[in-house]
């Protein structure tokens, strides 16, 4: 047994059972805690499976933001979740629950354990053709050039949950600001956090973006570093949330989408379909949408986390 | 000069792993979450340093070498920034088990 297979080992050893108290705890506060360890845990199985964009996107999406999500939640159900669990579900409610996890789990399990071997794959045809998208990072070019109309698709459907998030605003606030004013101690430890880890989290979250052509990276893990510190920021009291009515931040929320599409429709017309794009101009058209998207995608997440609006601008 | 090199990885990456294993048992053991937190910052600062400075002299270049650092100095702010934060919640709630 080598190093490897026996770190291996512990990684599983200890990802199982926490996945298990995740679901089992009985507070909803413990559950997101083991939740986030867990999806730190699940970053390291993707490193050793050779996935490090996989990795990274775990770790800054699944286990942070949705981290900071869910405990938000945690905190708003606070007052409730006395009640929530003395009303428990009946048994034949709690028994459908679980053989439908079981079912969902065992057809998952089923579906890797009877893959054939070797798996299909199209690795090596994503690879043929790199060269013509002028990256490096074969996961860049599936999401930004291969694929690129699911990764359009994906910016659309963070646009729609924004305005859903948006739309649970009562009329006399709407177009105000989201969530309360935070006020932190300006001498404190969280206004100092927020004043020293902003600047270092911008670089790495541009550097994320910009070394995405060719190795690990993306402009979607980028987009989360660049969230988390705005909302840093944010909670520190530092900077306010800005009222979702403004002008100047309702084009930044569509100028991802909207260089995407563009880029696209030039493909129809330039190229040979809609987002084709002319092989001499690949890697400068994909690293412009790529800026377009860390721009609107930042700026989504850090509204989602923020929530729907609380006060009026003026507040 | 490889065998002292070698000799400097073995015993600051095994005195760093000794401070994070006080540490977890700081965290086990102790009664409080103040006296936990104290376990838990001073023995993760210390043992992730003696960790950094044990792999320095393996990584990558320079620049790797920075690397390294950088990811201390930053698990430093971070979870010197974060007991401080408990610390304060707890002292504002009162103190608990």
């Amino acid at each position: 047994m080598t190093t490897w297979q026996g770190f291996d080992i512990v990684l599983a050893v200890l990802v199982l059972p926490l996945a298990v108290w995740t679901i089992a705890a009985r507070q909803t506060f413990v559950a997101v805690v083991s939740f986030v360890a867990y999806g730190l845990l699940l970053a390291l199985i993707w490193v050793r499976l050779s996935a490090p964009d996989v990795a990274l996107a775990v770790a800054a999406i699944g286990s942070g933001l949705s981290g900071v999500l869910l405990l938000g939640t945690a905190a708003r159900l606070r007052d409730v979740e006395e009640r929530a669990e003395a009303a428990r579900p009946s048994v034949a409610v709690r028994a459908t629950a679980a053989v439908l996890s079981v079912a969902v789990a065992a057809g998952i399990a089923a579906a890797l354990l009877f893959l054939s071997d070797p798996a299909p794959t199209l690795a090596p045809l994503a690879a043929a053709d790199l060269s013509r998208t002028g990256v490096g990072n074969p996961v860049t070019a599936v999401l930004m050039a291969y694929r690129a109309m699911d990764t359009l698709l994906e910016k659309i459907v963070l646009m729609l949950a924004l305005i859903a998030v948006w739309s649970l605003a009562p009329d006399r606030v709407w177009g105000g600001r989201p969530g309360p004013r935070h006020r932190a101690d300006p001498h404190g430890m969280l206004v100092f956090l927020a004043r020293l880890l902003p600047p270092v989290g911008v670089v790495v979250g541009i550097y994320l973006l910009w070394v995405s052509a060719d190795e690990p990276g993306g402009a979607f893990q980028g987009s989360t570093i660049l969230a988390a510190m705005w909302l840093l920021a944010m909670l520190a009291g530092v900077a306010d949330t800005p009222p979702v009515g403004g002008r100047r931040l309702r084009v930044a929320l569509i100028s991802g989408p909207a260089i995407f599409l563009l880029v696209g429709l030039g493909g129809l017309w330039l190229g040979d379909a809609f987002l084709a794009y002319p092989v001499a101009w690949a890697k400068a058209l994909i690293v412009l949408i790529e800026i377009g998207m860390l721009l609107t995608v930042s700026l989504t997440l850090g509204l989602l986390v923020a929530g729907p609006p609380e006060r009026s601008a003026q507040q | 000069m490889s065998a002292a090199i070698d000799a400097l990885t073995i015993v600051a990456v095994s005195a760093g792993m000794f401070f994070f294993l006080a540490g977890t048992v700081g965290l086990l053991r102790f009664p409080d979450t103040l006296t936990r937190l104290h376990a838990l910052t001073k023995a993760d600062n210390l043992g992730l340093g003696l960790v950094v400075l044990g792999l320095l002299p393996r990584a990558a270049g320079a620049v790797g070498a920075l690397k390294l650092i950088c990811v201390w100095l930053l698990v430093l702010v971070g979870s010197a920034a974060v007991s401080q934060l408990i610390a304060r919640a707890v002292r504002a709630e009162g103190p608990s088990a």
